[in-house]
């Protein structure tokens, strides 16, 4: 797979939304994710390795950070738009370096609109 | 030779142990039983997003049920080992089921302490400990006028917070002389009545209860110990925890403190059985030779890997900095470290703007923080902590220069 086919945000209608998740090793696991669960929530409730979303979403951690794609990140919504800054704070101190995709992904809700979503999960957790 | 894991309580700490057995390759079996009907789920939204209305029971699943097959974690709910015999591998369920094992893990967690009081029993008096108290909760909050909740501890405040967005009449009666006495330096304590007595909800310090006075068989009013009686239709009760160790003890295991003793790498005082979160009694993660109980999340994640570890032969030390967190209405608290011991407190921020930290000291050294909507503080001094650096005390309160450039790494 080619990455311009990878990062294509698709709109093929699906029962569950798809999101897929690469984890630094390059591995995908493409998971059906419940609506209104958070990115971060559903690759822990599917046990997909890298994210450990210890706080449980409270914005109190930075482990479950990954990296969006730009062809995604608008669909998505950046950080630092977020009104409440606690997220753009935690990513400028997270173990991996913030890029300009990175959200926290306990902050990204899952809708229909992030059907076919690819996030690369941050190589480091803190 | 095959080793079978039993692990006993399915809540954060049995599933994370459960979970991360297998993420180190363990093959033998895992059989993870749980006395809940529910699916394993996550505890500290009940008094916080779930207990608002913010949260659905299906998102609270620490796993889906789907992880725990293709996991081959043998998930055992609505049951509750009855009895354990080590020597022959044997456990016994309370509906009579029989589980082999070769390696014990106790997660059996705690158990909330009931008000040993006149009227304690009645309708209308709710605990917060389980899915089905907060469910209980929900169900009678929306007709409730007048809460009375016993204890200022986080529990406590959480709900209390949570009642007054929802607009009733909120009293907290608390025995000790402040809040949060426990978890917090008074100046937090002193901050958190204000905050709540500005939101409205009413605190008594310094008073317990002790009675619940009822009519046609629901709670009506709480009376003081010093005879006062504040009305009440709601009482929420969040006086602490007691670890469950039944098992512990029947088994023979080192308890102190009514908890369960492990050492660094979550083992107990036998070697065929190890312990994570809320039962365990642990030695101070940083070091030295206080022994703590930590009830949290946290703790109940870490302990566990390292318990998991432990039973597969690698011996990892327990040394994560501990963190908390808990949040009351639009007051977010983080706490990086443990505080106990400290002889010494620097507040930085005004603690009026909400928005401020407490740092703590002992001989000059830091040994934790408090956050109150200053997440930035939070998260340098938890891993400066990590790193064994600090601030130093005398510049740690001066707001004009950020607490980054005041950091000093490797400090002794």
């Amino acid at each position: 797979m080619t990455i311009q086919q990878e990062f294509t945000p698709t709109r093929r209608p699906a029962v569950m939304p798809l999101i897929t998740y690469v984890d630094p090793d390059g591995g995908r696991h493409e998971i059906e994710a419940q609506r209104g669960d958070s990115v971060m929530e559903t690759a822990v409730k599917n046990g997909v390795p890298g994210i450990i979303g210890e706080c449980g979403g409270f914005l109190s951690c930075a482990s479950c950070h990954v990296f969006v794609a730009d062809e995604w990140i608008d669909h998505v919504g950046r950080a630092e738009d977020v009104e409440d800054e606690t997220e753009h704070v935690i990513l400028d101190d997270a173990a991996a370096e913030r890029q300009s995709g990175s959200r926290l992904s306990c902050q990204v809700k899952v809708t229909d609109d992030l059907n076919g979503l690819v996030v690369h999960v941050a190589p480091e957790q803190s | 030779m095959s080793n079978d894991v039993l692990v006993v309580g399915a809540s954060q700490a049995g599933v994370q142990l459960a979970a991360s057995l297998r993420e180190l390759g363990h093959d033998g079996a895992i059989t993870l039983v749980g006395a809940e009907p529910h699916l394993p789920y996550q505890r500290p939204p009940l008094s916080k997003a779930y207990l608002a209305g913010a949260a659905t029971a299906e998102s609270l699943a620490l796993r889906n049920d789907a992880f725990y097959a293709s996991h081959d974690i043998d998930l055992i709910r609505g049951d509750r080992v009855a009895d354990v015999d080590l020597d022959s591998g044997k456990a016994t369920t309370e509906t009579g089921r029989t589980l082999s094992f070769d390696r014990l893990a106790l997660t059996t967690g705690a158990r909330v302490i009931r008000l040993p009081i006149p009227g304690a029993d009645l309708p209308g008096v709710l605990y917060l400990r389980d899915l089905d108290d907060a469910d209980m909760l929900a169900q009678v909050l929306p007709s409730a006028r007048s809460v009375v909740v016993v204890g200022g501890g986080f529990i406590g405040l959480e709900a209390a917070a949570v009642c007054r967005n929802a607009g009733k009449d909120v009293t907290v009666v608390e025995m000790g002389a402040r809040l949060a006495a426990r978890a917090v330096a008074p100046v937090v304590s002193d901050f958190y009545r204000q905050a709540h007595e500005r939101r409205g909800t009413a605190i008594r310090l310094g008073r317990t209860v002790t009675e619940l006075l009822g009519d046609k068989g629901a709670v009506t009013a709480a009376r003081l110990d010093d005879g006062s009686v504040l009305a009440a239709d709601l009482v929420l009760v969040g006086v602490g925890v007691a670890p469950r160790i039944e098992l512990a003890e029947q088994i023979g295991l080192e308890i102190r403190n009514r908890a369960i003793v492990v050492d660094r790498f979550a083992q107990t005082s036998d070697p065929r059985v190890v312990a994570a979160g809320d039962c365990t009694l642990l030695p101070h993660p940083r070091g030295g030779d206080d022994m703590v109980r930590l009830e949290s999340v946290q703790n109940a994640v870490d302990q566990a890997k390292i318990a998991a570890a432990t039973l597969l032969g690698e011996k990892k030390p327990y040394s994560t900095v501990p963190w908390f967190w808990s949040d009351q209405d639009t007051l977010k608290l983080k706490i990086a470290g443990l505080s106990t011991g400290y002889d010494d407190v620097v507040v930085r921020g005004d603690p009026g703007t909400e928005k401020f930290s407490v740092l703590y000291y002992r001989s000059g050294k830091l040994l934790a923080l408090d956050s109150i909507n200053q997440t930035a503080d939070y998260l340098l001094v938890r891993r400066l902590l990590g790193a064994g650096g600090t601030v130093p005390a005398e510049r740690a309160a001066d707001v004009d220069i950020p607490l980054k450039s005041l950091a000093v790494t490797n400090a002794g």
